[in-house]
């Protein structure tokens, strides 16, 4: 199976060690991973913001990179939701029908990675060994846009040597939001603090999720503050051995 | 053929309550520095959160109903005049009379003029958030006419001269010492004045309420409603409410004046037994609600003897005329989706400025007064989803807030914004540029201190206020998988 790696704009320049961890991930499992060098951001910094416009182009380019491949996968719950919620509307928004019916191939063959592993791949314990005690936290576009479910725990279930704890109000938003974050730091800021919080309160050593943009926003405060539980992304367990 | 007359208005500026003084994010910051608030809200949200929870789970048939909710409002938003134009029929054909109005300021004349007709100085009403967001009573003020609340939390409100922080719960901004201190102060100043001794124990306070209330009820010769629903194929109006009070109000006084939002009419009793399911559940938690009144016209003998239905558009048809964002006319007013937004959890209500706050407040508001009037409400989310999960009628906020600020964006977005983003979006459909790009990053790491970047200039400086940023790895993805992998 021909599996292209989505890797995102934000995992590509500041967390590289995601891709490299899903990436090695895949081909463990005997995947034929391609990385295709001319994808560059799904635009939903662009469409969150206003700026459908802008967006457009972005769609056309992720349309037309991944096309002919069998799977694609991201490390990323919220550029998946991008592509699967809001590229068929902003190809619309074109008036290009063939870059609708483009973008529709494309997006019905994007995976989550959790999604993946466990519907494509048909399996939750993917052989990784991660000694230490994690907290998981659902990010919001893989809980209500991808309704990942209880998949990324799964998987976590079956790491040996993983001691999984329950993050309290785990499903509240730690407040990133994309530019959200920016526009509305205040608010941003006072949510971010009852996550913190709460991810405190678990005794973990690592906090969890699927969204390398959501643990930036959260492990941004955790470090703020001094504190010396880690954010890594849930590919990065599922990679160790 | 029909002629075209126009686009419709938007809801008019100086008047009523749909627009705030500062913008979202102003108004947010101060509401945050409020402790007390913020103790009162997060207590009440997650009281109200888990009740809901409880009784929707119960519910077999909860995503059919839902769908059904949906369904309805927006079969009878694709025909609405039709709707009216029956509903009117059947008011009339009950002894009602019912009066058009096209904005805030026709809907408060009218209102002002048929109590003037009676000859009436004070009125008593029922919760309504309509004549709220016109502005009635400021409006019935101006012509030496005193409204008077009687919904309990309304009066807590009126009577500290405040404005409502929830669509349901009006004083959730209050706790139990703050009511006692307020009814204690003011409740003597506009008539039956508070025991001496009344102390915050819930009971006495209602009694203190009650007595206060009673005389009100018992004098009072018109009364001002609005209403959740109206039934069009019999003219029947419904208010659903918790204290009797809207019972009282709509049925003791001679004359009765209902304010009505269009999109509040149904077609038939079926449909309406789809909202009585879904209403009381999504806003107080409860299987049922304790009192629904309905009414059709007037009876000699029984109820009122004169009833006046105001129909009100108020930018209704302007928000109608959008398909992106007309959905939002399906809200039945139940408040759920402020109690489970983490951002209205942390602000309250008057941060939104208008009288509709929280996620649906966000796109209602801008649309009624128009996006340029209300410019920051559409970012006043974190896009969680939330609210759209526990719609009871299914508003797809999250996806309407983009839409939303897209036109904002369109109609004012600030120039420097403008131009980054159209910078990233050029370099972004340019691959080769794009990968430069990402390697020049590395140039932040300049900027870090103790492993991680702790001050940026504006605007990232909102972020480094309260959080690090992580360092730019010294290779980025794509050059490492260049690297191990072969060359593009």
């Amino acid at each position: 199976m021909r599996v292209a790696l989505f890797i995102t704009c934000l995992v590509d320049a500041m967390y590289p060690r995601v891709g490299q961890a899903t990436v090695q991930l895949l081909e463990r499992l005997g995947y034929d991973v391609d990385v295709p060098l001319r994808q560059t951001c799904c635009g939903q910094m662009h469409t969150n913001t206003g700026y459908a416009d802008q967006a457009v182009p972005l769609v056309r380019q992720h349309a037309d990179v991944f096309a002919g491949y069998d799977a694609i996968v991201a490390p990323s719950a919220s550029c998946v939701g991008s592509v699967r919620h809001q590229h068929a509307a902003l190809a619309a928004r074109s008036g290009d029908d063939g870059l609708r019916r483009a973008a529709a191939a494309v997006a019905e063959r994007t995976y989550e990675l959790s999604e993946f592993l466990v519907n494509v791949h048909g399996s939750v314990d993917v052989g990784a060994y991660y000694p230490h005690r994690v907290t998981y936290h659902p990010t919001c576009h893989s809980l209500r846009l991808l309704r990942v479910g209880d998949r990324p725990l799964r998987l976590l279930h079956a790491v040996r040597g993983l001691d999984l704890v329950d993050l309290p109000d785990a499903d509240v938003c730690c407040g990133f939001g994309g530019t959200f974050a920016l526009k509305n730091a205040d608010v941003s800021a006072a949510m971010l603090a009852d996550k913190t919080a709460s991810v405190l309160s678990t005794g973990a050593a690592v906090c969890t999720a699927g969204d390398s943009s959501c643990l930036m926003h959260i492990g941004g405060g955790l470090s703020r503050d001094g504190a010396s539980v880690r954010t890594v992304h849930l590919a990065e367990i599922l990679a160790s051995t | 053929m029909t002629a075209f007359l126009g686009m419709p208005a938007r809801a008019p500026r100086g008047v009523g309550q749909l627009r705030g003084d500062l913008p979202f994010p102003a108004a947010a910051r101060e509401a945050l520095g409020n402790a007390q608030l913020r103790s009162n809200l997060g207590r009440a949200t997650a009281t109200i959160r888990a009740k809901r929870a409880a009784v929707v789970d119960e519910v077999p048939d909860w995503a059919g109903l839902r769908a059904a909710g949906a369904a309805i409002k927006d079969a009878v938003l694709a025909d609405l005049g039709s709707h009216l134009i029956r509903l009117e029929e059947q008011v009339v054909a009950h002894g009602g009379r019912v009066h058009w109005a096209r904005d805030a300021n026709e809907a408060n004349r009218i209102v002002t003029d048929l109590v003037r007709a009676t000859g009436e100085r004070d009125v008593v009403k029922v919760k309504s958030m309509t004549t709220q967001e016109i502005g009635l009573n400021e409006a019935l003020a101006e012509a030496g006419i005193s409204a008077w609340e009687t919904d309990l939390a309304e009066l807590i409100v009126q009577l500290a001269d405040d404005r409502p922080s929830h669509i349901l719960v009006p004083a959730i901004h209050r706790n139990r010492t703050e009511i006692r201190d307020i009814f204690r102060r003011e409740m003597g100043r506009v008539g039956v004045p508070a025991p001496p001794h009344l102390s915050e124990d819930p009971h006495e306070l209602a009694e203190a309420a009650r007595l206060h209330l009673r005389a009100r009820f018992l004098t009072a010769r018109v009364a001002i409603s609005g209403a959740n629903f109206a039934v069009a194929e019999t003219g029947t109006l419904a208010v659903v409410e918790s204290e009797g009070n809207g019972r009282m109000c709509l049925t003791l006084p001679e004359t009765l004046i209902t304010v009505m939002g269009i999109e509040k009419v149904v077609p038939t009793w079926r449909d309406l037994e789809v909202y009585l399911q879904l209403l009381p559940r999504s806003s107080t938690g409860e299987r049922m609600n304790p009192y629904t009144s309905m009414w059709t016209g007037v009876h000699p003998g029984d109820g009122p003897l004169e009833f006046h239905l105001v129909l009100l558009d108020n930018g209704r048809s302007a928000t109608l005329a959008d398909p992106h964002g007309r959905a939002a006319l399906r809200c039945i007013r139940c408040s759920a989706c402020l109690n489970v937004c983490p951002v209205y959890e942390r602000v309250g209500g008057h941060a939104y400025g208008s009288v509709y706050p929280g996620p649906i407040g966000a796109v209602l508001s801008p649309q009624l007064t128009g996006a340029k009037d209300n410019p920051s409400l559409p970012f006043a989310s974190s896009l969680c989803g939330a609210c759209y999960d526990v719609c009871p009628v299914a508003i797809d906020i999250p996806t309407m807030l983009v839409h939303l600020r897209s036109e904002v964006v369109a109609a004012s977005g600030p120039k420097p914004e403008r131009a980054a983003m159209a910078g990233v979006s050029w370099v972004m459909r340019r691959p080769r540029l794009y990968t430069v790009a990402l390697r020049l990053s590395r140039v932040a790491r300049l900027f870090g201190r103790r492993g991680a970047i702790r001050r940026l200039p504006p605007p990232l400086s909102a972020w480094t206020r309260t959080r690090d940023l992580p360092l730019p790895p010294a290779e980025t993805f794509r050059d490492w998988w260049v690297r191990t992998h072969g060359s593009p």
